[in-house]
């Protein structure tokens, strides 16, 4: 990838993977197969572990025997300081490893001239004998320095070089550099730069006197890397580089649209239903306003579902939490006991923030939680080399998503104004769901406030809740905004008792009021009952009436029959009677006809 | 010199013909040149032929003399052209100049 000569020497790049965490997904697969790589560093900086861990990786994960050859250190110690690593080094020696002590003994005499010739013909058929696939050789520049002449030095490294590339071998050598390159050893780091297909830095410096490691590929013979520093951590089980989030790999997460309860009720519904499985949820608010009793609830909740949950305590200890937590009625114990949940804590000033993402991303591989809580998060900016804290708080984040955890963090800020609602840490912009708790201070009393600020994904209220802590749990409450203030703690029970007086009120005054229309409409009924009895009468007397005429005309008919027949007249005469007759029933003859 | 009665064991590794090697070998005949055949017993050991035997008597520069007896054992690394510090290991004594 370097010039064309090189692309051509070396058309395709086979690796080998050294097992060692992170370092084969920076290098795309591991160290060069059949080259050299050279592994550069100051002292202490974990060069001989990443190299024998290499090999112990080779031996153990690939059945690949391997030779360790030792020039500055004694090979029985290399096997007591790797045995703390667990690594099984007296099993291994016993079947595919091969140390050799290449001290030169301190009775030594030197007269003249030496070479290596000896030692890598020595080497070349202990490889053959035992098949062995990987070597190591830690630190040529002892080795350099014994031959105390550049131009025996420099003949040598030509010669280890040649070896390396005739026997096949997949060489690691080591390196000791101090505070950049001595100017006595400069030349000979440059050829051995360029005699490697791969050159790996390694660093260990102080920042805020702690200690901070790093690992870096400079080159990479026909072959991409990740061009970055990346944090590198000396763990009880070796050397682990937090490699997190260093390829596109790390953008393809599993998505859910599952729903995770808060372990709050009323929070469930302000999210329309609950924080959304795998997303990454961010609590911040000044001390004392309850996001752990937040984390607490969730991890419950998590933990009644039968899930696993890892709680990452900064600067509190584990029972401190769980006491704490109880005092809430949230009980973690229970879960502690039957292995659901571990709660870690860390002190987050005594190491660097990578170590304590390493330390998080171990404890996530050994527990496999499906949620989490770092409570709080910002405890990363406190720790050693705080630069890095942002960037490492992103890698965790991302670090979770990858795996599906859904993920709580609390985040501490510092001023209590609404203003201040930013987080230190940068994450608010990457976290899915933030929720903001606030303290309102009012009337001599200060209370503790609930806002949603925004939730990826899903619905959420706009409305400020207030959140009460009692002994019986976390509840949420409506807040009272009277006037444009709003109203939480004594002043919304006040507020709240001032309605129920209200709403008494208003309800008496409706059954008065109720009272007096029935009574109206009774009156009224009783008009209309009365006005009916008057028709009544009135329609009676009425009838009363029609029956006397009509008895009256009855009389008058029988009196006239009676008349007429006393008579004996004709009907005519009868008819002349004028007297008795209406005067338009008198037949007046004026004419002549009588 | 003249006190050295007891036999020097000696054995010298080698790489082939490596140039440094043949001046070890030279250079060795010269220091013990003064001796009588019975007072030295050399094995020259050819790393290139016997590589195994060579890594297990911890050799891993060439060339390199090692006096196994009378003891204290001693190893001296390199084509031995320092004679004065060869004899003086070897317990041979000053050389008259």
């Amino acid at each position: 990838m370097h010039d064309r000569a090189d692309a051509q020497q070396y058309p395709v790049v086979c690796k080998v993977p050294t097992g060692v965490p992170g370092v084969d997904e920076i290098t795309g697969g591991g160290i060069p197969q059949h080259r050299t790589t050279l592994v550069v560093g100051g002292p202490g900086s974990g060069k001989t572990i990443f190299a024998l861990q290499t090999l112990v990786n080779g031996a153990c994960e690939w059945g690949e025997p391997a030779i360790f050859v030792a020039f500055e250190e004694n090979s029985r110690h290399i096997i007591q300081n790797a045995a703390s690593f667990g690594w099984n080094l007296p099993e291994l020696e016993r079947q595919k490893l091969f140390f050799l002590d290449a001290r030169m003994p301190a009775e030594t005499v030197l007269a003249g001239g030496y070479d290596l010739a000896g030692m890598l013909a020595g080497l070349q058929a202990k490889a053959a004998e035992m098949g062995a696939k990987r070597i190591v050789f830690d630190s040529i520049d002892v080795l350099l320095t014994l031959l105390g002449d550049v131009q025996a030095e420099r003949r040598e490294l030509y010669r280890v070089h040649d070896w390396l590339s005739s026997t096949g071998l997949t060489g690691v050598i080591t390196t000791r550099i101090e505070g950049g390159v001595d100017p006595a050893f400069a030349e000979h780091f440059g050829f051995l730069q360029f005699m490697a297909d791969c050159v790996v830095l390694l660093q260990h410096r102080l920042v805020d006197r702690v200690s901070l490691r790093a690992f870096r590929v400079l080159k990479y013979r026909g072959s991409g890397f990740a061009e970055n520093e990346f944090p590198l951590v000396i763990t009880p089980t070796g050397i682990e580089v937090a490699s997190v989030g260093v390829t596109e790999s790390a953008m393809q997460y599993p998505v859910f649209t599952e729903r995770v309860t808060t372990g709050i009720d009323r929070l469930d519904t302000m999210l329309t239903g609950g924080y959304l499985r795998g997303t990454s949820l961010l609590i911040t608010g000044s001390p004392g306003t309850a996001k752990t009793t937040l984390g607490g609830a969730f991890t419950q909740a998590a933990c009644a579902r039968g899930e696993r949950a890892l709680f990452i305590s900064f600067d509190e200890a584990a029972a401190e939490v769980v006491r704490n937590l109880a005092s809430v009625n949230i009980h973690l114990q229970q879960y502690i006991d039957n292995g659901l949940l571990q709660i870690h804590a860390f002190r987050s000033e005594s190491r660097s923030a990578e170590e304590h993402l390493i330390r998080i991303k171990r404890l996530i591989d050994e527990h496999r939680p499906r949620c989490m809580v770092v409570d709080p998060l910002s405890a990363l900016l406190k720790a050693g080399g705080h630069v890095t804290g942002p960037a490492v708080a992103q890698r965790l984040l991302s670090l979770t998503k990858q795996q599906g955890i859904t993920t709580l963090c609390t985040s501490l800020l510092a001023g209590i104004e609404p203003e201040s609602e930013a987080s230190p840490l940068q994450i608010s912009t990457i976290a899915d769901t933030w929720i903001h708790l606030s303290y309102i201070a009012q009337s001599g009393e200060r209370n503790r406030a609930l806002t949603i600020v925004k939730s990826r994904g899903t619905g959420h209220s706009k409305q400020v809740r207030e959140l009460v802590l009692s002994n019986e749990g976390l509840t949420l409450s409506d807040v009272y905004t009277a006037g444009g203030a709003v109203l939480m703690g004594a002043l919304r029970a006040e507020k709240e008792a001032q309605e129920a007086l209200a709403r008494e009120q208003m309800q008496l005054d409706a059954e008065r009021k109720q009272r007096a229309l029935d009574e109206a409409n009774a009156q009224a009924q009783a008009r209309i009952d009365e006005l009916q009895r008057e028709m009544a009468l009135r329609q009676e007397e009425m009838a009363r009436m029609q029956r006397e005429q009509e008895l009256r005309e009855q009389g008058w008919r029988a009196r006239q029959s009676e008349i007429r027949a006393t008579r004996g007249g004709d009907v005519n005469t009868a008819l002349t009677n004028y007297g008795d007759m209406p005067l338009e029933q008198r037949d007046i003859d004026t004419g002549g006809g009588a | 010199m003249a006190e050295t009665s007891a036999t020097v064991y000696l054995r010298l590794y080698i790489a082939g013909n490596a140039p440094n090697s043949a001046r070890a070998r030279k250079n060795l005949a010269l220091i013990s040149r003064d001796l009588a055949p019975e007072q030295l017993h050399l094995e020259i050991v050819d790393v290139l032929q016997e590589p195994l035997r060579a890594l297990e008597d911890k050799v891993f520069v060439t060339p390199v003399l090692r006096k196994l007896a009378p003891p204290p054992e001693a190893q001296i690394v390199g084509d031995l052209s320092d004679h004065a510090q060869v004899r003086s290991v070897l317990g041979l004594g000053e050389v008259e100049r």
